[in-house]
């Protein structure tokens, strides 16, 4: 049945060019390439036949097959440009805000269709959370922040609870003890760094199931990104993690599965080993190797 | 299912109500604010367009010499000075026989506008060979007459509560009867000035005023605003004292009531230089300090717009500075600059506190001919009109309106379309 | 000469002065061997040097001539007049040199007027024809002599185009200082006037007086007497109707721009900004009109029908209608301010799971938080200046009272009264109005520059 599908995909043939522009090599993309798929039932996020188009019809995510497992962290490298962001952001439905952009295709959340009729998006949301590219804390003090989204959803019964979950979500985040003396001061107020560990702490605080993070270390410096890296690995014990990321050596230090995409079709989904030691795709092997991208 | 899910779930009902609720507020103030646009404009429309038709009276005049006191042979000023206003009373008395009463009498000489003795002048001074002849003449009827066919005076009425008594609407009925009322366009309304007779009130004056007023503002706020929009953007300094403070008094007066413009006016330019009060030179002067701030602020955008890429290109082929801006950044602006000009010009347009202020609201009968005769705009008019009780003047304050307004909504269409036009994506 | 005939002819003189200094640019020009002269500029830029020479000296005089004209004028008839009238009071010089003046703008009054104010007025037409002759002389002579100067000045190694654009630089200058000129001769012609008037009447009775009747203070020994000018019911009045006018507009104004930013479907946008833009221009006197002769008679039978007494000029519907004139200005701020909040703030709010509403309450709004301020304070400025609306559909009376269905009158229309109509221009009467003007020009002012400055800090944050 898998292997089934797996046949059925486009074939897509993608012109690239060389760096240098001297050659133009013609690449055929036939499915995607390693193990998209995991062991059916076990699977977190079940995505089939992905496709997703930005106003005027302009496709940016072609038939995209895919498994993501329990309480496992994946990566998603990839030229800029090739749908990485767009992607990650059907799995929250994200793209519902944006004017004109329709996703088709079946996703399921532990084998629920997030886009059946039942399925709420604000619930959704809750269950998947969402760390952006740029750090952006509410313009709210540090613990208005984090308590954002218990508050919204009513997960505290009272006060107490909540300075709880602030507490412990900040903890989680590694931010708790930076912070435990200027809770009420602007969250706007604190580093880079801090600033996005305060979005990890806020995206946390609403316990969801699964966490999606855009290129969350592009905008940090070396050491704030090595303690964010830390952090994932720490998370990734409770939390199920998609990381979207241009550094490969991230990709690399953090997760178990590594995805590469290109221009819209996901080429090659592998183990984070196997990909970058024996990429199994020529434009894979391209982009690890620094050819382009 | 976590507890997550199980507690989201449970706030979700009232979230979504309360979402309704606030989209709901949303499309009900926008809804109401052009429910307000609907009603004033159409209660000015529905008020207004009855003024676009006058009541008139036919008569039959006779123009014998004795009756006027001239001959054929007379000068024009003898033909000026000759005795109209008893040619009118007759013809009204053959008409309507048999009025003795006092009061009666006045009301049969008030059937039609004063305007009728000054109608019969114009057609024996054009042609004096009329005189001895009996002519038909559609003359104007009286403004409270003419109220009365635009359906504005209620016949059921107990005869004290109406401007219009009994013994008025028998002659009215008869003169009706025998096919001497009618309504026509009301050209009075854009070939006169403004007349203490509603009947006989037109707008010409204070068209012509606003016209001349608009010619001053535009032609000192264009080039003004032009230059000194270029300076700032193209030639000042960056972090220069002088520079800043020019750009701080240019934001605050954008936002300083039009009236203190006004007091300026009257301060700086009648009292202090002692030009001409009422004129439109002045204006004009006081408008174009009034509407630098827009123009400026609107040419800078304008300028900024061009891409440096332009000026990058001039300069390298070894153009000066001041040849570059002048020949190849400024006409590329050009449209966005006329815009903000068409549409400084339409705030000018329906400006008039400040108008009040340097005495441009005198009462104006005769067309302006130059920018420092006595003039009135057309804003002021509407003001002046909008104070006097009389039905027939609500009307015309309300036709008036819509003249504005017309030239308003052509003036920022142009501007619109201009922008439309010449709108360029760099 | 008149002012246009002179204007023209200098016109005709500018293009014959370029006309000639090119040419001469062109015969003093060498050629040289690899073609091309030993021009320093383009022969155009000879021409309009000699035009400058021209025009500008005898320009400003011109200019200078005609302001200066008739003060002086007038001043040096007043010296003339007999003695007995040169130690009258400043009010009585001034109705005097009026009357004057009357005569000689109406020539035809001239036969049955006063001897003397006759010989006034004989002695200031000739005066003034006098003065319009060496005006006209010696501005053609300026002119023409400037032709000759710039001809001089037209030789291959002047640089002409460096010359030409310093003085284009320097009118460019002047044009941009007008905005400083404007804010001085604002600043100046009202604290002169409120100077004068606070002589009159103590600035404590002004702006803490609590009766305001300037009609009972007509009489020379009444002038001044205090408590007529007591401006505290005129404030009153004013921040009621603004007030009203607020209430209306900021949440009308703030809800229409949300909604139109953050859920309006792009054609719905497309329609309804532009019409709320027909309602931001339409002028204030349509709205003065629609408010006096439509709103109040509605809301006064309105009110009576509920059994209430409401004024016929009552502070509600001059508010009601200055806040529908509000609402587009304060959309349109408001747009630009919440336009302004980043796109990640929304995502971070829709990635935890907020709803639209949630998210504008709890985080854009915040955000927009200093520019909406911003946006009220310079509503509330407009509100306070707005004029027409209040001077035709306010009333008169000097009211203290916070009832919106009372007459109030305000500092604008108080202004304008004191202003239109036909007293003397020294009277404390017609000073009054300035001294109002300087409280409104102030309070703007100050809200202004608040605002501004908020807007301003606000859109760096974000930038
Ligand atoms: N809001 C949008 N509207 C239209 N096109 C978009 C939008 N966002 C992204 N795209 C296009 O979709 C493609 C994929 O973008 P994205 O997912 O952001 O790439 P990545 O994150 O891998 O750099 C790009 O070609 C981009 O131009
Ligand atoms: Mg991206």
């Amino acid at each position: 049945m898998m292997e089934a599908t797996l046949d059925m995909t486009t074939v897509a043939k993608v012109n690239t060019a060389t760096s240098g522009g001297r050659e133009e090599f013609s690449h055929t993309i036939s499915g995607t390439i390693g193990k998209p798929y995991l062991d059916g039932k076990d699977a977190k996020f079940f995505c089939r036949d992905v496709n997703v188009f930005y106003s005027g019809d302009k496709q940016a995510i072609f038939d995209v097959n895919m498994d993501i497992g329990r309480n496992e962290v994946i990566a998603m490298i990839g030229p800029s440009g090739c749908g990485k962001s767009t992607f990650l952001r059907c799995m929250n439905r994200m793209n519902d805000t944006i004017e004109g952009c329709r996703v088709t295709g079946d996703i399921r959340l532990d084998g629920e269709d997030i886009h059946d009729k039942e399925q709420d998006p604000v619930l959704l949301r809750a269950r998947v959370g969402m760390v952006f590219q740029k750090p952006n804390p509410f313009p709210k003090s540090i613990y208005d922040n984090v308590a954002y989204g218990p508050r919204l959803h009513g997960l505290a019964a009272n006060r107490a609870e909540l300075d709880d979950i602030v507490e412990q979500s900040l903890t989680k985040a590694g931010l708790f003890k930076e912070v435990k003396d200027r809770l009420q001061s602007p969250g706007t107020g604190l580093s880079g760094g801090q600033q996005q560990r305060l979005c990890i702490a806020r995206t946390i605080a609403v316990s969801p199931e699964v966490i999606l993070m855009d290129e969350p270390t592009s905008a940090l410096d070396p050491i704030a990104t090595a303690t964010i890296e830390e952090l994932i690995d720490e998370l990734r014990a409770s939390f199920t993690i998609c990381i979207v990321t241009h550094s490969m050596q991230q990709a690399a230090r953090i997760s178990q599965r590594t995805a590469y995409f290109h221009m819209g079709y996901l080429v090659e989904l592998n183990d984070t080993k196997t990909v970058f030691t024996n990429p199994q795709h020529q434009l894979t092997e391209n982009y690890i190797t620094g050819r382009f991208g | 299912m976590s507890t997550t899910t199980e507690k989201v779930k449970a706030t979700l009902g009232k979230r979504y109500a309360k979402e309704k609720r606030f989209r709901f507020y949303g499309l009900a103030s926008i809804a109401l604010s052009l429910l307000f646009l609907v009603i004033l404009l159409t209660d000015i429309v529905g008020k207004g367009l009855p003024a676009f038709s006058s009541t008139y009276i036919k008569l039959d005049v006779q123009l014998d010499a004795p009756t006027l006191g001239v001959s054929t042979d007379a000068t024009p000023e003898q033909l000026r000075m000759a005795n109209y206003n008893t040619a009118v009373l007759n013809s009204l008395n053959t008409l309507l026989p048999g009025v003795t009463d006092r009061k009666e009498k006045k009301a049969l000489k008030g059937l039609v506008s004063g305007d009728a003795q000054y109608e019969l002048q114009r057609m024996v001074m054009d042609d004096p060979q009329l005189i001895g002849t009996t002519q038909s003449v559609w003359v104007l009827a009286d403004d409270d007459i003419d109220v009365y066919y635009k359906g504005n005076i209620d016949r059921t009425l107990p005869e004290g509560d109406r401007r219009i008594k009994d013994f008025q609407l028998v002659w009215l009925d008869k003169l009706e009867a025998e096919g001497r009322i009618d309504s026509k366009f009301n050209t009075t309304f854009f070939t006169r000035g403004d007349s203490r007779e509603p009947e006989e009130a037109g707008i010409l004056s204070a068209l012509v005023g606003s016209f001349y007023t608009l010619l001053v503002t535009l032609s000192l706020s264009f080039p003004i605003g032009v230059a000194a929009a270029l300076y700032l953007e193209e030639f000042a300094p960056k972090n220069n004292f002088w520079v800043d403070l020019i750009e701080v008094n240019i934001n605050n007066l954008a936002a300083v009531p039009s009236i203190v413009f006004g007091l300026l006016g009257l301060a700086v330019f009648i009292q202090l230089f002692g030009l001409p009060r009422s004129a439109p030179l002045i204006g004009g002067l006081v408008l174009t300090l009034m509407t630098l701030p827009t123009i400026i602020i609107a040419s800078r955008a304008a300028l900024r717009s061009v891409p440096p890429s332009i000026r990058e290109g001039a300069l390298g082929i070894g153009a000066s500075k001041t040849q570059t801006v002048f020949q190849n950044v400024l006409p590329l602006a050009m449209p966005g600059i006329l815009t903000g000009t068409i549409i400084g010009m339409a705030h000018a347009l329906g400006e008039t506190a400040p108008l009040l202020m340097i005495g441009m609201i005198a009462f104006i009968m005769d067309v302006p001919d130059s920018v420092t005769s006595p003039s009135t705009v057309l804003p002021v008019q509407i003001y002046l009109w909008a104070d006097s009780p009389e039905r027939a003047f609500t009307e015309r304050t309300s036709a008036a309106i819509m003249v504005l307004l017309t030239f308003l909504v052509s003036m920022n269409l142009i501007a619109v379309i201009l922008r439309k036009r010449f709108e360029r994506r760099w | 000469m008149s002012t246009l005939g002179i204007l023209l002819t200098l016109i005709v003189l500018a293009a014959f002065s370029y006309y000639i200094g090119r040419k001469r640019s062109l015969a003093l020009a060498t050629p040289m061997q690899r073609g091309g002269n030993n021009l320093h500029s383009l022969p155009s830029y000879y021409g309009y040097l000699v035009v400058a020479w021209a025009i500008i000296p005898a320009l400003l005089v011109f200019v200078l001539w005609s302001t200066l004209e008739k003060p002086l004028l007038t001043s040096s008839m007043m010296s003339h007049i007999p003695a007995e009238y040169q130690d009258k009071s400043a009010d009585e010089r001034s109705l005097i040199s009026n009357r004057i003046l009357n005569l000689v703008h109406n020539p035809e009054r001239l036969a049955t007027a006063d001897p003397l104010f006759k010989a006034a007025a004989e002695d200031y037409q000739q005066m003034q024809s006098l003065s319009n002759i060496i005006k006209t002389l010696l501005v053609l002579a300026l002119a023409i002599a400037g032709t000759f100067i710039g001809l001089r000045h037209v030789k291959p190694k002047t640089r002409a185009r460096n010359q030409v654009e310093r003085v284009v630089q320097i009118i460019m200058i002047g044009c941009a200082s007008i905005a400083i000129l404007t804010t001085l001769g604002i600043v100046f012609s009202v604290l002169f006037e409120s100077f004068r008037f606070f002589g009159q009447v103590p600035a404590t009775d002004f702006l803490f007086g609590t009766h305001w009747s300037p009609q009972t203070a007509l009489r020379a020994d009444q002038a001044g007497s205090s408590g007529s000018f007591g401006a505290i019911p005129l404030f009153v009045g004013t921040l009621l109707i603004s007030a009203i006018a607020l209430l209306i507009a900021v949440p009308l104004g703030l809800m229409s721009a949300i909604y139109l930013s953050e859920y309006a479907s792009p054609t719905l946008r497309a329609y309804a900004k532009p019409a709320m833009e027909i309602l931001a221009g339409i002028p204030t006197v349509v709205y003065g009109f629609f408010a006096a002769l439509t709103v109040a008679p509605l809301i006064r039978s309105m009110g009576e029908s509920f059994g209430l007494s409401v004024a016929s000029e009552s502070a509600l519907a001059a508010g009601l209608v200055m806040g529908i004139m509000i609402i587009p200005f304060m959309s349109s701020l408001s747009d630009d301010v919440i336009n302004a909040v980043p796109q990640a703030m929304r995502d971070g709010s829709y990635g935890m799971g907020a709803t639209k509403s949630e998210t504008i309450k709890q985080v854009i709004i915040p955000a927009a938080l200093p520019g909406i301020v911003g946006a009220f304070l310079l509503a509330a400025s407009r509100a306070i200046g707005e004029t027409m609306i209040v001077v035709m559909a306010a009333g008169l009376a000097a009211n203290m009272t916070i009832n919106p269905l009372e007459a109030v009158t305000t500092v604008t229309v108080q202004i304008v009264t004191l202003l239109t109509g036909d007293q003397e221009f020294d009277s404390a009467k017609t000073l009054a109005a300035f001294a109002l003007g300087l409280s409104l020009f102030v309070v703007t002012l100050i809200l202004n520059v608040v605002a501004l400055h908020i807007v301003r800090k606000y859109r760096e944050q974000y930038d």
